[in-house]
């Protein structure tokens, strides 16, 4: 299910936001409204953390993580860094790493399994990844982009991936992740994804501008239609059991 | 990526993403719309005109940029385009990739051009789109037809060109060169007047152009006047006529000339008797008796304005004797004299008595005896001038020769027609003071035309056209070795035939 916000009169959701199958972070606003919709959402299946990061409201574009861990920049401060410990689950491990490319959003797009980030992104940040995520980490570019945290957005079902993505780059890319990958744009084409968009395995969060298009792209390619917590396991029942006896 | 030769790269084809409008797939572009969503989203031609008023007027089929230019165009020429696009305003937000015309019924007023902008929308992306504009001509006559109508002969500028001298050579020389170089092409009117031309003009530049033109080929002085026609006190405009008097120098081809003594020293001690060989807008004198030259130019010649002791009028005809040529072949400023001795008669005394006269001349290189030769002969011819007199011990040569004759061979050809002719401009003669004697003209013409056919240089400038009405003649004429000079073919232009009056043949051979 795909729902349509804005923060604070912006449709670059995926900026203020950070969504994954365990936990979501969401940035400090002036109105409630924004924390509302997601935990509307949410609230019942995992906790809803308010947070900044190095005191900045650009959550989505700093940190990286995914069901396993979280990864944050060495702008966080230690009180944030405790904030987050505290109010994650345990088996999330958050983890602070000193890396020259502090905004780790924009240069790290990964879902559960496999990671794409920046290919000038260091050794033992690289290494941290594969460690804390618990992730296959690739080395890649998206449509001759570098900023791969940053136009193209995946999760375990699906992804979405700059426009001019070409057809090669895409069989390529899905090759190495996994999963189906389709061009498109998001917040009345815009181009970069991640940043109008946040999205896991059976919800997902745009802009506002979305058009009706779009948004049906981000829901076929994402499967979300008649993806619920509940709606998976249904879906496995039905392929587990044959025939009634 | 750099893709140097040699390292392998994988051929990239372009995806195809939904329109985030309309869904339909499509290549991804700077907007990511397709073509129909953006257009419908950005209009760029919002804030162009679409309806423009422009002036025509009716009788000349122009059209007005204002303040004051009217252009002639035709429709749906390239020129009404170029104007109709130049009356667009604020065309310059945009980049205009195309125009062109709408059909539109001729007599509806309305002209449409269609025009194709592009413009960047957006995020980078660029938008064409073609929309239509429609001009209203309204009706208002220009300037100077409202003038014609008001009075058909007005003119605003008059240049009165004047010669004073016996004969018209000078005018049909300069008739040819002003139809060759169309220097009178925006006269209104021209009239022949007694010793000169009158051109009319309704343009003080188009006369000031004509005088220039004038004084490039003869040397000339001139002066020039203005008359108040009228006065507007709002506008301070004023209206005038203006005249401008031209004076062609009086020295002509073939004369003979007494230099005033300053002159004469100025030159450079240049023999008192000097010939006047060629004029331009210079004039080049030769003694024929050193063969020096020199050249007065315009002037040099109006601060001592001489005038000639004989003229061409008053040539007489000599036969030569006996030439005994004195020195070699010498090059006179492009042509070439051969100092010579001769011993020759006056033709109206060949026979009755033995008067001949030894004299030197410069005719050399084209005389043999048994020739006819043209002179002047100063042993009989009684002199008032001025000049001559201040010179004192001054020993005349009793005959100067000037040109060789063709007398003789002309009457045994008995006048054929000519293989070629001269235009003529169109010139209204002035009947009022009666004393236009057609018969000395034509006369006149005549010896004009003979002119042309001796000296190559000075068909030079002028055009001449194939005469349709010649045939050669089939008998084999009699011919005494020496034909009489006539213009080579090849020089000759022809003709087209399209146009009566204008039409110069560009497409036959030039000199």
């Amino acid at each position: 299910m795909a729902t349509r916000l804005m923060f604070e009169n912006s449709c670059e959701v995926g900026v203020f936001s950070k969504l994954t199958n365990a936990y979501c972070l969401v940035a400090i606003g002036g109105s409630e409204s924004f924390y509302s919709t997601f935990e509307a959402e949410l609230a019942d299946v995992f906790p809803v953390v308010k947070t900044s990061i190095g005191g900045t409201r650009i959550i989505g574009r700093l940190c990286a993580g995914n069901k396993n861990g979280l990864l944050l920049p060495h702008t966080t401060t230690d009180q944030e860094l405790q904030h987050l410990r505290n109010s994650l689950p345990d088996q999330v491990v958050v983890q602070r790493i000193e890396e020259r490319l502090s905004a780790l959003g924009n240069c790290i797009a990964c879902n559960d399994h496999v990671a794409l980030t920046h290919t000038d992104l260091d050794r033992e940040t690289e290494e941290m990844i594969a460690d804390v995520l618990g992730v296959e980490v690739f080395r890649q570019t998206i449509a001759g982009n570098i900023l791969v945290g940053s136009y193209c957005s995946f999760s375990n079902r699906g992804g979405l991936v700059h426009p001019h993505t070409s057809i090669e780059d895409l069989d390529e890319l899905s090759t190495l992740l996994q999963v189906p990958l389709v061009a498109g744009t998001v917040n009345r084409g815009s181009e970069v994804i991640a940043a109008g968009l946040t999205v896991n395995d059976w919800t997902a969060f745009c802009g506002s501008d979305t058009t009706a298009t779009e948004l049906s792209v981000i829901e076929s390619v994402f499967k979300l239609r008649e993806a619920q917590p509940s709606a998976l396991v249904d879906e496995m029942r039905k392929s587990l059991i044959d025939s009634y006896v | 990526m750099a893709q140097d030769a040699g390292m392998f790269t994988v051929p990239q084809t372009v995806g195809s993403v939904l329109c985030c409008k309309c869904g339909i797939p499509m290549a991804p572009n700077a907007a990511n719309m397709c073509v129909a969503c953006l257009r419908s989203e950005v209009d760029i031609t919002e804030g162009l005109q679409k309806h423009v008023i422009i002036s025509h007027c009716p009788e000349c089929d122009c059209y007005l940029q204002p303040p004051r230019t009217w252009i002639k165009a035709q429709l749906e020429s390239k020129e009404l385009l170029t104007f109709c696009v130049k009356r667009l305003k604020n065309l310059n937000r945009v980049r205009l990739v195309n125009a062109e015309f709408i059909w539109t019924e001729p007599h509806s007023k309305r002209i449409k051009v269609k025009l194709k902008v592009q413009k960047e929308v957006l995020n980078g992306a660029i938008l064409e789109q073609s929309y239509v504009v429609e001009y209203v001509q309204q009706d208002h006559m220009c300037d100077s037809c409202s003038r014609v109508q008001a009075n058909p002969d007005q003119w605003v500028a008059a240049v009165q060109l004047r010669q004073h001298v016996t004969h018209r050579r000078t005018f049909f020389y300069l008739e040819q060169l002003i139809l060759k170089h169309d220097a009178a092409a925006r006269a209104i009117r021209i009239k022949q007047m007694d010793q000169g031309i009158d051109f009319f003009f309704g343009n003080r530049s188009h006369a000031v152009k004509f005088v220039e033109f004038v004084g490039k080929v003869a040397p000339v002085r001139s002066r020039h006047d203005k008359q108040l026609v009228s006065h507007d006190p709002k506008s301070n405009n004023f209206n005038y006529k203006y005249t401008f008097s031209v004076e062609i120098s009086p020295i002509c081809r073939e004369d003979l000339i007494c230099l005033p003594p300053k002159v004469a020293v100025s030159l450079g001690n240049l023999g008192p008797l000097v010939i006047c060989t060629k004029v331009t807008n210079s004039i080049a004198l030769l003694d024929p008796l050193t063969l020096r030259h020199c050249f007065l130019d315009a002037d040099q010649y109006w601060r001592s304005s001489f005038k000639s002791l004989l003229t061409s009028r008053q040539l007489v005809e000599y036969i030569v004797l006996d030439v005994e040529v004195v020195s070699s072949e010498v090059n006179v400023g492009g042509s070439k004299y051969v100092l010579a001795d001769a011993q020759v008669a006056r033709v109206s005394d060949f026979g009755k008595n033995d008067t001949i006269f030894s004299i030197r001349t410069h005719l050399g290189h084209l005389l043999n005896p048994g020739d006819y030769a043209l002179g002047y002969d100063l042993y009989s011819a009684n002199n008032n001038d001025m000049e001559l007199d201040k010179y004192k011990g001054l020993v005349l040569p009793e005959t100067i020769l000037i040109k060789k004759s063709y007398e003789e061979k002309r009457l045994r050809k008995r006048s054929k027609p000519r293989s070629w002719k001269l235009k003529s401009l169109d010139m209204e003669v002035d009947d009022s003071k009666g004393r236009t004697d057609q018969e000395k003209m034509n006369k006149e013409y005549e010896e004009f035309l003979r002119d042309l056919e001796e000296n190559p240089e000075l068909r030079f400038n002028i055009s001449l056209y194939r005469n349709k009405d010649y045939q050669p003649s089939e008998m084999a004429s009699v011919t005494d070795g020496e034909d009489v000079p006539s213009v080579p073919l090849d020089e000759l232009l022809a003709d087209l035939d399209l146009k009566s009056d204008d039409g110069e043949g560009d497409d036959s051979m030039r000199e």
